[in-house]
């Protein structure tokens, strides 16, 4: 009796991503009737390469959860949510969530905010590239234009938010910075970009993130200093400013349209 | 237009970024470089650099291993114009993808996982190769698979498959030897059979890999293709055979797991150029 095709493809599938199902029917071996073994091979090739995948894309979160934990976790959310697209570069942008609501990882609540970290690091990596306009562009403004101006950020640029020091944490176990106690255990957000060919990872000074969100969705200047002031009373818009065209953040700055 | 694959018949590599350096460092007596079609699919950064600095100096081809030819389901339609981008951008002088399906329901198993071969599946992958060759306006070569298992509904054998998908289409096959190595060896068949039943008129690549060895659960060889060690006796002299009977082919080294550091891979090259002749190779992009 031979089955479809697609019920095949169905059969064969679903026995690839669920360890508990037998060989599919329709498939054998020149020397077996049911080709356990050779059936594995397929099962294996899929769970490993998957789990490289993650790994390549989180070695932080894997650094610091150790190899096992890592394999062991990377099995279940395969299961619960394999890829959906042959780009693989993307894959694992629902890990820091899954990671979220992950029970044996609840002690670790840090965790899911590094995994973030991580993914918006790939992210960066594989964006468009631009070249940062520079300092000069800004000099000689009207002090009182420079409310109004709307900046079109570097398109490498990913900013998160942490009550954690994800920046130190994700430093120390990248092999930026020396692994160490963390004496000052603090909220730190991480400004992610890549002006030069490598990806740059800092912690914003308070007022920052804010800041760099407002002006990533689109607001005027003035308005996103608003937004610092509201976090950071002493948020130095010039300060800022300067770190923000300093740091090639910047692609490029559209100027108000004159009132008619 | 019509782009018809063109590489030279010449020893090529697979590009590994951990080579980028050494690879620039001088100028490398190859062929041509090929790589993965999926890892230069985000829009830009180190990955499209490195990729633009290596088309400039060398002869390219372009390798898919994530478009599920061999699927019944459509074409993932957002993919194959991904792949459209990707020769626009770098118009190599190869596009090649494999007899394998890697995608059901959505859902991507970065696996190359084979097909029975029937008159339904013949006319879903001519179909599915003549929608890929119409939108990429080229031929594509398609590869021969590595196969662990067989489907009793199978009706065609491999190269009666191959063969007339090639005829139908106007596609041109890759033959992956190491894979006829492996496959024959898994199915209890003998290489230089299928070999010799090979149409190579049809062939306009070879590629050369390593496997690994491991027994069933009977003592029965299984063997894996891993791409992740030297290309073994067997498989060298089953190249030289071949190139024999049909001449000089476009040749690559498939080395993508434990990479070796450049010398030791681009030694493997230098073998496959010593069997192809003695004439230097050296790439004209
Ligand atoms: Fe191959």
């Amino acid at each position: 009796m031979s089955a479809m095709p697609a019920q095949f493809e169905m059969s064969f599938a679903d026995a690839l991503l669920n360890a508990d199902r037998p060989v599919p029917c329709g498939i054998t071996a020149h020397n077996a009737a049911i080709p356990t073994r050779r059936f594995a091979v397929y099962r294996n090739n899929v769970a490993v390469g998957l789990r490289k995948a993650l790994q390549s894309r989180f070695p932080v979160v894997e650094k610091i959860i150790g190899e096992e934990f890592f394999a062991a976790m990377a099995l279940v959310y395969v299961r619960e949510q394999p890829p959906r697209s042959p780009q693989l570069t993307t894959y694992g942008d629902e890990l820091p969530a899954f990671i979220a609501a992950f029970e044996p990882a609840r002690e670790l609540p840090y965790l899911a905010d590094v995994a973030r970290l991580e993914a918006a690091r790939t992210r960066s990596y594989h964006a468009a590239d631009a070249t940062p306009l520079g300092a000069d562009h800004f000099a000689g403004f009207d002090t009182d234009a420079v409310a109004g101006i709307r900046i079109d950020m570097h398109p490498s640029t990913e900013i998160v938010r942490s009550p954690y020091p994800i920046v130190t944490i994700w430093a120390m176990n990248s092999g930026e910075q020396e692994l160490a106690p963390i004496e000052n255990w603090h909220g730190e957000d991480a400004l992610i970009s890549r002006p030069s060919p490598q990806v740059e990872i800092r912690a914003l000074p308070p007022g920052g993130a804010a800041f760099l969100l407002a002006l990533a969705a689109g607001l005027p200047l003035g308005r996103a200093a608003e937004a610092a002031l509201a976090e950071e009373p002493n948020f130095n818009l010039t300060g800022n400013l300067a770190g923000l065209i300093g740091s090639g953040l910047v692609r490029d700055i559209v100027f108000p349209q004159p009132k008619k | 237009m019509f782009i018809v694959s063109n590489l030279p018949a010449c020893a090529g590599v697979g590009f590994k970024p951990e080579h980028f350096r050494d690879i620039l460092a001088a100028p490398q007596p190859l062929g041509f470089f090929e790589v993965h079609a999926e890892n230069y699919m985000g829009a830009g950064g180190p990955p499209h650099a490195q990729l633009g600095a290596l088309r400039e100096r060398y002869t390219l081809s372009v390798h898919g291993v994530g478009l599920s030819i061999g699927s019944m389901e459509p074409l993932n339609r957002e993919h194959l114009m991904r792949l459209k981008l990707l020769c626009e951008r770098y118009q190599p002088e190869s596009f090649s993808e494999h007899l394998a399906w890697s995608s059901h329901n959505d859902i991507y198993l970065n696996d190359l996982l084979p097909l029975p071969y029937t008159p339904q599946t013949l006319a879903r992958v001519t179909e599915h190769i003549d929608e890929v060759q119409s939108a990429l306006g080229r031929q594509m070569l398609l590869e021969n698979p590595s196969t662990y298992i067989r489907f009793s509904e199978s009706t065609i054998p491999e190269i009666d498959f191959l063969t007339e998908v090639s005829k139908r289409t106007g596609c041109g096959l890759l033959l992956d030897i190491n894979n006829v190595f492996v496959s024959a060896k898994n199915h209890g068949a003998q290489p230089l059979a299928y070999l010799d039943s090979f149409p190579f008129d049809r062939v306009k690549e070879i590629h050369l890999g390593g496997h690994d060895e491991e027994v069933d659960e009977v003592g029965g060889p299984l063997l894996i293709d891993t791409h992740a060690s030297p290309i073994t006796e067997a498989v060298w002299s089953l190249y030289s055979h071949v190139i024999a009977r049909a001449g000089a082919l476009p040749t690559l080294i498939e080395w993508d797991n434990d990479v070796p550091d450049w010398p030791t891979l681009r030694h493997e090259a230098t073998l496959a150029q010593n069997i192809l002749s003695d004439a230097s190779c050296a790439s004209a992009a």
